[in-house]
């Protein structure tokens, strides 16, 4: 009588002493999760409710859809740094659209179309070019914003339709914006692909050894490019979101979200050199990011000192897991 | 002379003679030797940041704190000043550094020690340091009228036909220059560029040169910010915001590879260059100054594509191979 051994499960992470379900990253940020909630809900009478519930959403639904594609992206080995002026030029456009008078649902499309076509533009420098992403997308991010700023100046574009405003702004049922549908929606659909398909598990591959994975028929430039795409197509899709919540265009719109939605990715264990990650972990990481803005917002904190518990939060949250196993080891040095 | 052809450094700056050419078309003052100096003290700041960069992304690292620790130097040293104006400026040069340097040492105490990927590190540090700079002056400004005189015009004090700026610049980039080509600090930057598991087996210790490229940074970071505010005379937390990656695209630019151990003192010092230029003549050749961002983007990418030709490695040219057969 011969044992049949099960099929084995092979992990996202190779299976280390410490990593079992209850020390991994995503129970730590579960735990934070809830001490920051503990926290806020202490500190402020005004933050159990369910409309300021609600609002803190909005902190990081927009964010947080760049930073599920800029998650694959980034376990792949590749960055984006140019999301946020992706965001920007396609938010002008459709302002220039609004302007000549197009209707809620050409607007959308041109945001996304927008979108898609900046992403396509990085990615076929860095695969059919063979240049690194980070210093690609540091150049197309000051391409992007700067066309926009050329087109915009110093002006303004207003005067969206007013079905327009429902991405934004709308609800779709109770106290659930349609943001926030979107965004769960969104994370559902990543997990999927991450964690659930031959696609997924070729992104892990390559983000860990991209030579083998050529040499074992994976088609590593056409799947970095097809990410690159995906990126720009949320950008897109944020930059909908963004341009109807606020009703307005400027050139300076989102400035500075690509490096929050780095470190959303990278809070939420991601690892910045690829090859490892959940996306579990990035949409708790986008959470977390949500509940200390927020609450720190309540407490009347001024946002650019709440920026220096998200920077303490990336770095000790990173730095922990690290110096906990070094006290273990009993060589910290 | 094929040899000669073979440096960047050389296609850059016939690429910068193009552009001085191109715009005294449009512009026939711009050539001249006294605009050509306004534009060099214009650019010196970012000079400067671009070498303290350079010497960061030589080792495979990056450094995305430099402006935000501009930003924090820069008021430390402001406040200081608007408080006790009888410090001389000399002195409040060496706090500036000091500052900078721990700035930079809490950066490369995190890579060396916790082996924290840099970018991580200094994405954290970036938003830290500015969000400090809001905690120390409480969101205020020092305003050109809380400066002493000696303050803002160090600098401007002219030596030898140039003003102080210049000459501080002039200075770092030949200290530069001698550090990297002639002593072991500079060598093993490179070594550890090229080849971080083989500088090992050299005896030369990894983690500790990174330590010290980070505190090089962190000290230029903050002599930077010494001279920003006292150049733009006024100190706010939105002081150099986003200038990180103006820092990154000079050092593109000049041919510093991101993938480390390639690069030098004159290619950065010429990236910075091209990018003063282009910030300088946009206004006197009448475009307007909107367009200079996508034009230094324009500049990146085309630098990037240039510069990568040059550097493809032998795995890859085997694996194109095994693609077409």
């Amino acid at each position: 009588m011969t044992d049949t051994p099960a099929p084995r499960h092979i992990p996202d992470r190779l299976d280390k002493p410490l990593s079992s379900a209850i020390f991994s990253w995503e129970a730590l940020l579960v735990v934070i999760a809830i001490l920051i909630f503990a926290v806020n809900s202490f500190a402020s009478p005004y933050f159990l409710d369910p409309w300021s519930l609600s609002d803190l959403t909005f902190n990081f639904t927009e964010k947080g859809l760049i930073a599920l594609a800029m998650a694959l992206l980034i376990i792949s080995g590749e960055i984006d740094l140019s999301v946020a002026a992706i965001v920007a030029l396609a938010s002008t456009m459709m302002g220039m659209a609004a302007q000549a008078g197009a209707g809620t649902p050409v607007l959308v499309a041109i945001g996304i179309a927008v979108g898609l076509g900046c992403g396509a533009f990085n990615g076929l420098l860095v695969t059919r070019l063979g240049l690194p992403s980070i210093v690609v997308t540091i150049g197309t991010m000051s391409l992007f914003r700067g066309i926009a700023f050329i087109i915009l100046g110093d002006k303004a574009y207003k005067g969206y339709p007013e079905t327009f405003a429902f991405f934004g702004q709308g609800y779709v049922w109770w106290v659930f914006s349609f943001e926030l549908a979107l965004f769960l929606f969104a994370a559902l659909v990543y997990w999927f692909v991450l964690h659930r398909t031959s696609f997924g598990r070729r992104v892990f591959a390559i983000g860990n050894n991209p030579v083998a994975c050529q040499f074992s028929g994976v088609r590593v430039d056409r799947i970095k490019f097809i990410l690159f795409c995906l990126t720009g197509l949320m950008s897109g899709i944020a930059s909908v979101l963004i341009t109807s919540r606020l009703g307005s265009t400027r050139p300076s719109i989102a400035q500075g979200y690509e490096l929050e939605a780095i470190t959303m990715v990278v809070l939420g264990g991601v690892s910045i050199l690829g090859g490892a990650g959940s996306i579990l972990g990035v949409v708790l990481a986008a959470f977390i990011m949500g509940l200390v803005t927020f609450g720190l917002g309540l407490l009347n904190v001024p946002g650019i000192v709440m920026s220096i518990f998200i920077g303490l939060l990336l770095i000790i949250v990173i730095a922990l897991p690290i110096v906990w196993r070094r006290l273990r080891e009993g060589r910290f040095a | 002379m094929k040899n000669f052809l073979k440096y960047r450094e050389i296609w850059l700056l016939a690429g910068i003679v193009l552009l001085i050419g191109l715009i005294s078309t449009r512009f026939p003052g711009f050539a001249d030797p006294a605009n050509l100096r306004q534009v060099f003290n214009d650019t010196s700041i970012l000079m400067i940041l671009a070498l303290g960069q350079m010497v960061v992304i030589l080792t495979r690292s990056i450094d995305l704190s430099m402006a935000s620790n501009l930003c924090f130097t820069g008021m430390v040293v402001a406040m200081l000043n608007a408080a006790h104006p009888a410090i001389p400026i000399p002195v409040l040069i060496v706090i500036a550094l000091l500052v900078g340097l721990l700035l930079g040492a809490i950066n490369g105490f995190l890579v060396w020690r916790l082996n924290i990927p840099s970018i991580v590190v200094t994405l954290g540090t970036l938003t830290i340091y500015r969000g400090a700079t809001f905690v120390v002056s409480g969101g205020a400004w020092v305003n050109a009228d809380q400066m002493s005189p000696d303050f803002i015009n160090f600098q401007r004090a002219a030596f030898l036909g140039l003003p102080v700026l210049s000459w501080i610049a002039l200075f770092v980039i030949a200290l530069f220059f001698l550090a990297m080509t002639r002593t072991q600090i500079g060598r093993s930057i490179y070594a550890i560029g090229v080849n971080p598991t083989a500088s090992v087996y050299a005896g030369i210790d990894v983690g500790r040169t990174k330590f010290i490229v980070f505190c090089i940074s962190g000290m230029i970071g903050g002599l930077a910010g010494y001279l920003w505010i006292s150049r733009y005379v006024i100190a706010s937390v939105e002081v150099a915001n986003g200038y990180e990656l103006n820092i990154i695209a000079a050092c593109v630019i000049g041919g510093i590879s991101i993938a480390g151990g390639i690069g030098s003192v004159g290619g950065a010092v010429l990236g910075a260059l091209f990018l003063g230029i282009i910030s300088n003549a946009l206004p006197v050749i009448n475009i307007s100054p909107f367009w200079q961002m996508a034009i230094s983007g324009s500049a990146i990418i085309l630098a990037v594509v240039l510069n990568a030709r040059g550097e493809r490695r032998q795995g890859r040219i085997i694996l194109r191979k095994a693609e077409a057969a």
